[in-house]
């Protein structure tokens, strides 16, 4: 029964991903030309926001878009309540979003790829604890240990980081024990044994460069998640606080406005959506081309 | 069968056991309960009676064990905020969250469902890719943008349906689809992978030879077989939409269980947090034993093997 048991695991764990997009050579330019369109901007920012994105003038609050009626090229995507230029705070809120989603994935995804690997190298008593420790974290309601632990801690960009991270690392964890469960099965970590190497050297030298692949399509996939995860926090007044230009966090400001001004709201929105899209169609496309199994089934 | 089930029940347990020991921690390290309860004016005298009544007294361990005791009991706590036993407020506030959860399961299920079996069915012709699109766009939306750009569409400038509340039938639609349509590609990219394992395999091979018609193959024979794996990830998705739900109540301002844990930490009202936390565990460690349990049962291969 327990051979069931994992079996269903690792099923549910690996359809999910199962996704094919791949062999879309145009799709594919696309997804990287504007992904290129989003990097570019937000590491130059400085240089290429037409306005500051912290100081806004009054006068010129809530202008619309530059096609709609009253609308200027001085503020193309419009102003704020607060007169601040939606397109220079969206440049700066890729900024953000992105460096949040990596460091956390970074942070997450080392203490979760290495917790798998003990539990999933050693098993025993080692694995029964990782993996109830991984059943805890999947059953905690995310969002709402977000807001706890920002209550606790207090909101500020590390806050956001640490609480991305903690939520991270399980399904790092899971996936990665779930690989090394059959990739310690093959003869060259039993020859690695009897030549005579450490547990470590054969966890980290051997085993570990087998489920690089599977790290590298998780950490891509996740970056969307991430992304979205890190605006939901921001949009519930418990991300990166104000006045740092987050898109979650300007969603939520032009949130009442939706009737007067909707594009306070929707073109921050509208970024995170083209964002997580193109990293979801880049990490499809690494799956396919680096996980030969997953793309078998 | 019957070891395999105590195990996943024990281990279940154990889980929640855990999580009531982070939820007590989380709460006494975000300051003492006291300062919210008492006034400022209160004397060292009054907080020591205070300290006293709630037992805040004790060592942390023997705090820990009675609230666990009458966690057992039923006994969850009161709010500080609105003075009523903490359980006895989420109750009230379930219905709703249950009603919204099922809807956008509904919805998920209508739509996905489906175009995951027709995407199957004509692999790589353009219906497969726009579906395979929908699933995209659908996965890449945040929820509480979909919602906002919702009722700006379908309540601001349409005016067809409310934008926020609750009542009558057309105040599920909005928030069912935003929080259901996330879910629609999961679901559609597991029934299609699903059924093209399926539509691949001998025993359809065997009923087309037989003469069995296309679509009883497809609907019948394949779509009862491609439904294990989603199934199993309907467990994910109830429990992805309980927490979503956060999100979409907020936005739609939906009486539920979502708002509630919301007001609960803007006032650092602990009890009621604590309560939704656990509430929220134990449904998850819940469902999944369900559906470890359902998986049991809809394929013999594993009632059979013990």
């Amino acid at each position: 029964m327990a051979v069931a048991a994992d079996r269903v695991e690792v099923q549910a764990q690996a359809a999910p991903r199962r996704r094919v997009l791949g062999q879309s050579g145009p799709v594919l330019v696309f997804a990287a030309l504007i992904l290129v369109l989003l990097v570019v901007p937000a590491v130059f920012a400085p240089w290429l926001a037409p306005h500051d994105p912290l100081e806004g003038r009054l006068a010129h609050k809530l202008k619309p878009p530059v096609w709609l009626t009253g609308g200027s090229w001085e503020y193309v995507l419009g102003t704020d309540p607060l007169g601040r230029d939606i397109l220079s705070r969206m440049i700066y809120g890729a900024r953000v979003s992105l460096s949040v989603s990596l460091v956390a994935i970074f942070i997450g995804g080392v203490v979760g790829t290495v917790l798998g690997l003990f539990a999933g190298y050693f098993g025993g008593w080692t694995d029964s604890l990782i993996m109830r420790a991984v059943d805890v974290a999947f059953s905690l309601p995310t969002i709402l240990l977000g807001l706890v632990l920002a209550v606790v801690i207090g909101p500020s960009f590390r806050t956001v980081i640490v609480i991305v991270s903690f939520l991270l690392w399980a399904r790092y964890a899971r996936q990665v024990r779930g690989e090394v469960l059959t990739v310690k099965q093959r003869d060259f970590v039993a020859q690695a044994r009897i030549a005579g190497c450490s547990h470590a050297r054969i966890i980290f030298g051997h085993i570990l460069p087998n489920v690089t692949n599977t790290l590298i399509v998780l950490g891509t996939l996740q970056v969307g998640y991430v992304i979205l995860l890190e605006g939901t926090l921001s949009f519930l007044g418990v991300g990166i606080p104000p006045p740092t230009p987050a898109w979650g966090l300007m969603v939520a400001t032009g949130r009442s406005l939706i009737v007067s001004a909707w594009w306070v709201s929707f073109f921050p929105g509208l970024a995170i959506v083209l964002t997580v899209l193109v990293l979801n169609l880049i990490g499809d496309w690494l799956r396919d081309r680096l996980d030969p199994k997953l793309r078998q089934l | 069968m019957q070891r395999y089930l105590l195990r996943r029940i024990l281990q279940g347990f154990g889980t929640l056991l855990v999580i009531s020991l982070i939820v007590f921690l989380l709460a006494r390290l975000s300051g003492d309960p006291l300062n919210i309860m008492l006034s400022e004016e209160a004397s060292k005298e009054d907080y020591a009676i205070a300290a006293k009544h709630w037992g805040l007294d004790r060592p942390l361990t023997e705090q820990y064990l009675t609230f666990l005791g009458n966690a057992f009991r039923g006994d969850l706590g009161t709010s500080i905020r609105l003075r009523r036993p903490a359980l006895e407020l989420v109750w009230e506030r379930l219905p709703a969250t249950l009603q919204l959860a099922g809807a956008s399961i509904f919805v998920s299920l209508v739509i996905a469902i489906p175009i995951g079996v027709l995407s199957a069915v004509k692999r790589d012709t353009p219906l497969d890719y726009i579906g395979k699109v929908i699933a995209l766009i659908g996965q890449s939306m945040p929820s509480f943008w979909l919602g906002i750009v919702l009722i700006w569409i379908f309540a601001v400038t349409l005016g067809w349906l409310p934008a926020s509340g609750t009542g009558s039938f057309q105040h599920f639609i909005l928030p069912a689809v935003a929080l259901g349509w996330y879910q629609v590609a999961a679901v559609m990219r597991l029934v299609r992978s699903a059924m093209l394992d399926v539509l691949d395999s001998e025993y359809v091979k065997l009923a087309r030879i037989k003469g069995v018609a296309e679509r009883s193959v497809v609907w019948k024979h394949c779509l009862r077989n491609a439904a294990i794996p989603p199934l199993t990830y309907i467990g994910f998705i109830v429990a992805v939409l309980l927490t979503g739900s956060i999100v979409i109540e907020t936005v739609f301002a939906w009486p539920g269980i979502g708002l509630l844990a919301i007001d609960a930490v803007r006032y650092r009202d602990f009890p009621v947090v604590q309560t939704v936390v656990l509430l929220y565990a134990a449904k998850y460690v819940i469902i999944n034993l369900l559906v470890d349990v359902a998986y049991v049962y809809v394929d013999p291969r594993i009632r059979f093997q013990r």
